[in-house]
């Protein structure tokens, strides 16, 4: 299993963590159970008040006023001062929405990809006006996914980046000195450096409320539960409870996202159901912690260092003059 | 909903979460229409003409819920034969007067009830923006009426509403409102079908309903059908108005209206009232059938709570002391009156009218031609410092070296830096703690009147004159506390509540309240609020805890009863009318009506009591007459009084439209408002020439991001970074036709202003195809202004001002304008663009076009039309 | 707005411009886009790295070669041999110190880089070779100054201590370097960083031979061409290695290749390619003519140059175009359907 090899394990404990529990692997003893979101986009009415609610609490400065002309996102990513994003995706509903055909199938778009910046046209053509009374609008509160393999948390090179007792990671902004690796190795694009400030900052999950037995600010807020909090097991049965019904009352392009323990990252500690595929929201297709192929990089790393050195000793000895 | 109440729009979220189905009617796809089953676009101000159809098709094909109908509602009634619809005059009722633009209703009455319709003739009652008084109780109706069980008289309501709507086809919507009729008849069937005896459907609307020259009626349709399907007073039925604001049910319970009073007792008018007794009979028409019998005592103990000790029943409770309505003293005739110097002061609480009011050139050029004006508000708005930066700097029209007004800007206290209830919609009182402390300066109101009233009683304590006795006799002396003597606000719930003078003993109920001076009582139907001396606003038992009806939570006028009229919710026997929808039922054992809910009866008026003859008041009301604040005890699908521009709704074009009225004569409300002011203009609608000057909709409302006129968002950076600037929604038809792209500007013109934004080019706005023609409409926010974080143009500079009759509410959400590619024109050239597009369009400053479209046929004004009105 | 910091929207436009580049280019090896991004907004965060990253990829790899260079004229008795490298070394090995605290966010904690070692964490381990090496670098470097130093006095002894040092030093740093010329491609490879992630197996060889051929440079411009023998054998295999490594880096990623050989990165890249075979052609023929020696190290250090710019600018345009994130990842996720779907 790939948890063996590379995974940040603390100085204490090496050995791989059982799967789905990443605390424990992490060195925490009686750890409580891994708390987790669970974001129904197919309930969200994209009132943004987990941005509000999110920034009232952690004090996360402004991100800039600037009319991105986005639909009715304004705020653009999920950045250092942006630790929720609500996207907006304004699109002609996918063929056979009230059908039943394969999710899979059914990717909404299809036609068009809209590039969406100014004068490069109008969002979503669709043709003619009359076409259009089949349309939706997406809404989608995109989050820090919390993952159980987390690219960012195994490249820190300063422990600044720690997996906390409710399997989240956190950033300790008094360690962290502003490398970037961790932005990189993100695999969602979630962790960002801050201007003004050269460290970098993320969702937390609300870590001083949890541990206080707190909702998170934003989940506390969001007023139709599209944003749940709780156990992460728990989340995971009531998601798929959540699917069944929409495949049955014909929805059939819900689908879950990050909730898969086997998926590339182990699965995330902030998943989601979405209702087209993921890239629509801005969201890779199929993530992978990028440690997962380290062990083999230091293999390479180590022919080439070979390479070179006896590249050096070739010159040195391969001839007299 | 979703946009504007995304909170209360999580029951709509549960609702569907358990199956049900929600339709969105909207002229744009909104986040509600996001998460809607069903989306309906239609063309802004046809609403009238839809909800018509409804009513078309439940009568064509007999859906209405008969039992209910006839035993609740006005349908056996028979209405007079002078009454002419609208439907055989090209849109106008028997009885209009010309002179005054308003209706004599002599010839809408009950049959046999011609003469004593009370005032007969309307122009007075529009000047007041009288219909506001029916909030709590209907108009008045004396007597008997003439009934028809079978509902086949010619002149009973049904067959009269059943004719009056027979033109309101599926064909017709299309024509008006551009909705394809299998979409409507979607929408007509899953309302009918989730109507009657066993499943019950609610409407709810929003300030985008009201905001019309036709709001009421609006309403009036939406009650109507209601009425028709059985869904109200019964649980889960309802017409749900949402809002615009926290309390702002409570601020007409106890008003911050011109023409109320608290409890809706209307304001005295200086002719019509002039003694205690005829001010007190104008509520309680002596002999008529209902609750407002007791309207002395209710008024009786107002003048006690405002004059203590001063007032006495010799003194008729010093009702010398209130002011008295002369005429109209709305927001929109106050500003005209500004502008023509005639009003010197102003206090201006918790509004942003340079922002949130229509025509907003008016309302700076008004404010800027004061002595003085009072702003109170949390941050710095554009109502305080349009002397000095708003756009008529620009363009020379205010000089602020010579602005006259001076401005007195006090910081004020935010709801939750004091404490206090809130009213919301379902009329419930949630009292609100402080969290924290006001900063700096800040106040609350209620300190800043306590203390405004005692510094005035201070500095004219002594007086000798008369006129000043009203503020040095009022009854002043609240409790106070903290450092800077902030009033005690239970002490004030406590007075709201009443209280017996000789005890100081908190009433249980409006019913203690007397009208001899002994109990003093501040909103009569907020009585019982602090009974037992206890504030029962602040009850937070959790709805786990108590049953659904959650009655333990908050209190609700009247006697905490969650549910008006809720006696409907049993059949004519008082036994449910099904198991699965019982709330309030007859207990045959017990002699006495039971329930979920405070039963809105007299407990113990069994089902089968018949008022004897003669009788007045409750005693008059049936034991099936559900309707006890109706003079005769139905709910009124017609209505003979009490609406001031028909008894029917009726489709009426906006004001302002690209489109003929396709169904009658009558273009526009032939009562609308009108000011002849030469500040306002009305861009021209058919059937007059130019209207394609304007050839373009418009209509404003919110986003979640921002509140209102922005003063409380555009001010707060995680807020305002969320919109950060003004725009204007297109379709992507219109971009091209116009020339618009996505992100750039354009600008957009009426007959009064021209403001910019940028551009969103989305297909959530959709061109409908209207009677033959395209109609593109546009979307603004009127959420910016030139202060705060973020700044941008005021939408509500577009409109002119044409208000309701009834209400005097401005039609606000719907106008024509021109959209133009690019930045607007600035300084001069700014007032030429608009001069140039008013005289292509034949628009005079001031002038208005005729309340009556020319060439429909008038008739007599009525035998009644004596003429009060003072036009 | 606030006027010190750019607005969000200029900076996602400024993004999207870089990542649109490129797109309308013939000879994709897949056909333009057919997938629908969310406003054609990157999915990752480009790297916030900036030029200094690019820059100490080239002075570390620079220091690694020029201590092997050393090394050997250590073991071989070749003294300017030695003394080039090792004064190159130490140069080389500063500035890649100087570029990696400037890089940080909060440079005054550049220190808290060794508070914790992480083996899943290339920068820390990097931050330990740099440390070993370092140390060893600059002690060898300074050894050099021995004959400097007074015959009498207090620093007498340090003058006959410091030879036997510097030549542990020296071969010290010398074991060190393959790792510090090779671990800067893992440091790029362990990110989500498409184009840099795929290149995994091949980054390591462009990496150590650009290291090589970088050491060899130094040779070639600070020896005498009597002496620079092997330095020119040393250009030749360093630029052997770093050639097949880059080839291998353009042909073998699919799509992710296209950075490597379109825009910026691609110049930059194909510039490199040209100054390598300048480099060693320069050595190799006419090696011998001091100035021509000293022309070929400066084309091969502009070539090592250009190449660490080019595979960096290469990974900020895949981190910039969701193209690059999305279309193999669907590839990915489509194949791995496929061969969990049932037979038959």
């Amino acid at each position: 299993m790939v948890d063996a090899q590379g995974r940040p394990g603390g100085p204490a404990t090496p050995a791989a963590p059982p799967p789905g529990d990443p605390a424990a692997g992490a060195g925490w003893v009686d750890a409580p159970p891994r708390m987790g979101f669970f974001t129904d986009t197919s309930v969200c009415i994209g009132c943004k008040a987990c941005e509000v609610a999110c920034k009232e609490w952690n004090g996360v400065p402004t991100s800039g006023l600037d009319l991105l002309g986005m639909s009715y996102d304004n705020t653009g990513a999920l950045t250092a001062n942006s630790w929720r994003h609500v996207a907006f995706v304004e699109q002609p509903r996918p063929a056979g929405h009230r059908g039943g055909s394969e999710p899979t199938e059914a990717p909404a778009s299809g036609a068009t990809e809209f590039l969406g910046m100014p004068a490069a046209g109008p969002p979503g053509r669709t043709g003619t006006a009359e076409g259009r009374s089949d349309f939706r609008w997406l809404m989608m509160s995109d989050v820090c996914k919390h993952c159980t393999q987390a690219g960012c948390l195994d490249v820190c090179p300063t422990g600044a980046l720690f997996r906390t007792e409710f399997g989240t990671v956190v950033v300790q902004e008094d360690i962290c000195n502003g490398c970037g690796y961790c932005v990189s190795a993100c695999p969602y694009g979630v962790i960002d450096r801050r201007v003004d400030d050269g460290r970098v900052w993320k969702c937390t999950l609300c870590y001083d409320r949890i541990g206080a037995g707190l909702t998170p600010a934003c989940a506390q807020a969001c007023p139709t539960e599209s944003i749940q909090y709780g156990p992460l097991d728990e989340l995971r049965e009531r998601a798929a409870a959540r699917v069944a019904t929409l495949h049955e009352r014909g929805t059939p392009e819900a689908r879950l996202y990050g909730h898969d323990p086997h998926d590339g990252v182990g699965g995330d500690g902030a998943f989601f159901l979405l209702l087209d595929e993921p890239e629509v929201y801005g969201l890779p297709p199929d993530p992978q912690v990028t440690t997962r192929d380290l062990p083999k990089m230091w293999q390479r790393a180590g022919v080439a260092a070979l390479a070179m050195a006896a590249g050096a000793v070739v010159a040195f000895l391969g001839g007299r003059r | 909903m979703a946009e504007a109440h995304p909170v209360g729009f999580q029951w709509v979220m549960e609702a569907r979460k358990r199956g049900a189905k929600v339709f969105h009617v909207d002229p744009r796809f909104t986040r509600t229409s996001a998460s809607a089953d069903v989306y309906l676009p239609i063309r802004a101000g046809t609403d009238i003409a839809l909800l018509g159809g409804v009513i078309n098709y439940i009568l064509t094909n007999e859906l209405d819920f008969r039992e209910y109908v006839l035993a609740y509602t006005n349908a056996a009634t028979i209405v007079s034969e002078d009454f002419v619809d609208a439907e055989d005059a090209e849109g106008l009722f028997s009885g209009f007067d010309p002179a005054t633009g308003s209706y004599v209703q002599d010839s809408w009455q009950y049959a046999g009830h011609e003469r004593d319709s009370g005032s007969g003739h309307t122009a007075t009652a529009r000047e007041t923006a009288a219909g506001l008084r029916h909030e709590s109780h209907g108009a008045p109706i004396a007597g008997q009426v003439e009934r028809d069980e079978t509902l086949q008289h010619p002149r009973c309501v049904y067959q009269i509403l059943k004719r009056h709507f027979a033109r309101y086809t599926p064909e017709m919507v299309q024509r008006v409102c551009g909705l394809p009729p299998e979409k409507f008849l979607e929408l007509a069937r899953a309302w009918t079908q989730n109507s009657g005896r066993e499943r019950t459907g609610c409407l709810i609307y929003s300030v985008g309903w009201t905001q019309h020259s036709v709001g009421v009626q609006y309403i009036r349709t939406g009650a109507i059908i209601q009425l028709l399907l059985g869904n109200v007073g019964r649980p889960g039925g309802g017409v749900l108005a949402l809002r615009g604001h926290a309390s702002i049910q409570g601020s007409t319970d106890i008003p911050t209206l011109f023409n109320l009073l608290p409890g809706y007792l209307p304001m005295p008018h200086h002719a019509q009232h002039p003694t205690f007794d005829d001010w007190v009979n104008a509520i309680r028409h002596p002999g008529q059938k209902g609750f407002w019998g007791n309207a002395r005592a209710y008024a009786a103990s107002l003048l006690k709570a405002y004059w203590g000790e001063a007032a006495t029943p010799d003194n008729d409770f010093c009702y010398g002391y209130l002011p008295r309505l002369t005429g109209d003293h709305g927001t929109y005739q106050q500003v005209l009156d500004m502008i023509d110097g005639k009003i010197r002061g102003y206090f201006l609480l918790g509004q942003n009218p340079a922002v949130g009011s229509a025509h907003g050139r008016a309302q700076r050029l008004g404010m800027a031609n004061l002595e003085w004006l009072v702003v109170r508000d949390l941050f710095m708005i554009e109502s305080a410092t349009f002397w000095q930066r708003g756009p008529e700097v620009a363009t020379g029209e205010i000089v602020p070296q010579e602005c006259r007004t001076e401005v007195f800007f006090l910081p004020a206290a935010s709801h939750v830096e004091k404490e206090g209830t809130f009213t919301q919609t379902q009329r419930l009182l949630q009292w609100r703690e402080k969290a924290v402390d006001p900063p700096g300066d800040a106040r609350s109101e209620l300190w800043f009147f306590y203390h405004l009233g005692r510094r005035l009683r201070e500095k004219l304590a002594g007086s000798p004159l008369p006129r000043d006795r009203a503020l040095l006799d009022l009854a002043w002396d609240y409790p106070t506390h903290g450092p800077h003597d902030e009033p005690d606000a239970e002490a004030v719930l406590r007075e709201i509540n009443g209280y017996d003078i000789a005890t100081g003993r908190p009433l249980a109920g409006f019913a203690e309240a007397r009208d001899d001076g002994t109990t003093a009582v501040g909103c009569w139907i907020y009585a019982g609020v602090y009974a037992d001396g206890v504030n029962q606003a602040a009850r937070r038992r959790p709805g786990g805890e108590q049953d659904w009806v959650a009655a333990e939570w908050g209190w609700a006028w009247p006697a905490n009863r969650r549910m008006l009229y809720n006696r409907a919710s049993a059949d004519p026997q008082g036994r449910p009318w099904s198991d699965r929808k019982r709330y309030v039922w007859w207990d045959e054992s017990a002699g006495r009506w039971t329930g979920h809910d405070v039963p809105d009866f007299e407990v113990t008026k069994a089902p089968s009591y018949r008022p004897p003859p003669g009788a007045s008041g409750p005693a008059a009301l049936a034991g099936d007459d559900p309707f006890v604040m109706q003079a005769d005890g139905k709910g009124w699908l017609y209505a003979p009084s009490g609406v001031l521009d028909g008894p029917l709704p009726t489709h009426y074009e906006p004001a302002e439209s690209p489109v003929r009225n396709p169904l009658y004569g009558q273009q526009g409300n032939p009562t609308r408002k009108t000011y002849r002011h030469p500040v306002n203009s009305v861009n021209p609608s058919p059937p007059q020439e130019h209207s394609q000057v304007f050839p373009y909709v418009f209509t404003v409302s919110r986003l979640t991001e921002h509140h209102t006129a922005g003063g409380m968002s555009r001010t707060v950076a995680p807020l305002a970074e969320l919109q950060p600037e003004m725009f204007v929604e297109v379709s992507p038809e219109l971009a091209t036709l116009a020339g618009l792209n996505h992100l750039g500007w354009a600008h957009l013109v009426s007959a009064r202003a021209v403001i910019e934004a940028k551009v969103l080019v989305t297909d959530r706005l959709v061109p409908l195809r209207v009677d033959g023609r395209v109609i593109h409409q546009l979307w603004l926010p009127y959420h910016f202004g030139f202060e705060g974080l973020v700044t941008g143009d005021s939408a509500n500079d577009l409109f002119g001002i044409t208000l309701d009759p009834n209400v005097l509410i401005q039609e606000s959400k719907i106008g024509t304008c021109d959209v133009r590619p690019g930045r607007r024109p600035t300084g001069a050239a700014l007032g030429e663009l608009v001069d140039d597009y008013r005289r292509r369009a034949g628009v005079t400053p001031g002038a208005v076009p005729p309340a009556v479209t020319p060439g429909v046929p008038i008739g007599p004004p009525g035998s009644g039309g004596d003429g009060e009105g003072n036009g | 707005m606030s006027p010190e910091r750019p607005p969000v929207g200029e900076r996602f436009r400024r993004e999207m411009s870089g990542g649109r580049r490129g797109r309308g280019d013939a000879g994709l090896t897949v056909p333009p886009a057919e997938f629908t991004s969310y406003y054609g907004r990157p999915i990752l965060k480009p790297p916030v790295w900036t030029w200094e990253i690019a820059a100490y990829l080239f002075t570390g790899g620079l220091a690694a070669g020029s201590s092997l260079l050393a090394a050997g004229g250590q073991l071989t008795d070749r003294p300017a041999v030695r003394r080039a490298g090792r004064v190159a070394a130490l140069a080389a090995i500063t500035a890649s110190a100087g570029l990696l605290v400037k890089d940080l966010g909060r440079p005054e904690r550049f220190h808290h880089m060794l508070r914790v070692a992480k083996p899943t964490s290339p920068m820390s381990v990097g931050s330990w070779i740099l440390a070993g090496y370092g140390s060893a670098a600059g002690v060898a470097a300074i050894a050099e100054a021995a004959p400097l130093l007074p015959e009498r006095g207090p620093l007498r002894l340090a003058r006959r201590a410091l030879p036997p040092l510097g030549r542990a030093a020296g071969l010290a740093a010398a074991l060190t370097a393959p790792a510090l010329g090779t671990y800067t491609a893992v440091l790029l490879a362990d990110t989500a960083v498409p184009s840099w992630h795929e290149a995994y197996p091949h980054l390591p060889l462009v990496f150590g031979g650009s290291a090589l051929a970088s050491g060899a440079a130094v040779g070639l411009i600070a020896v005498p061409p009597a002496q620079a023998g092997p330095a020119r054998r040393m250009a030749v295999a360093g630029a052997a290695l770093e050639l097949y490594g880059a080839h291998q880096v353009e042909t073998r990623l699919g799509l992710l290749g296209e950075p490597y050989r379109t825009g910026r990165a691609g110049r930059l890249l194909r510039a490199g390619r040209t100054l390598t075979a300048a480099g060693v052609a320069g050595a190799v023929l006419a090696g011998r003519n001091r100035t021509v020696a000293a022309l070929s190290g400066a084309a091969l250090l502009a070539a090592s140059l250009a190449t660490r710019f080019g595979v960096f600018h290469a990974g900020v345009v895949s981190a910039r175009d969701p193209r690059y994130t999305v279309l193999p990842q669907r590839e990915r996720l489509a194949r791995r359907r496929a061969a969990e779907a049932p037979d038959g």
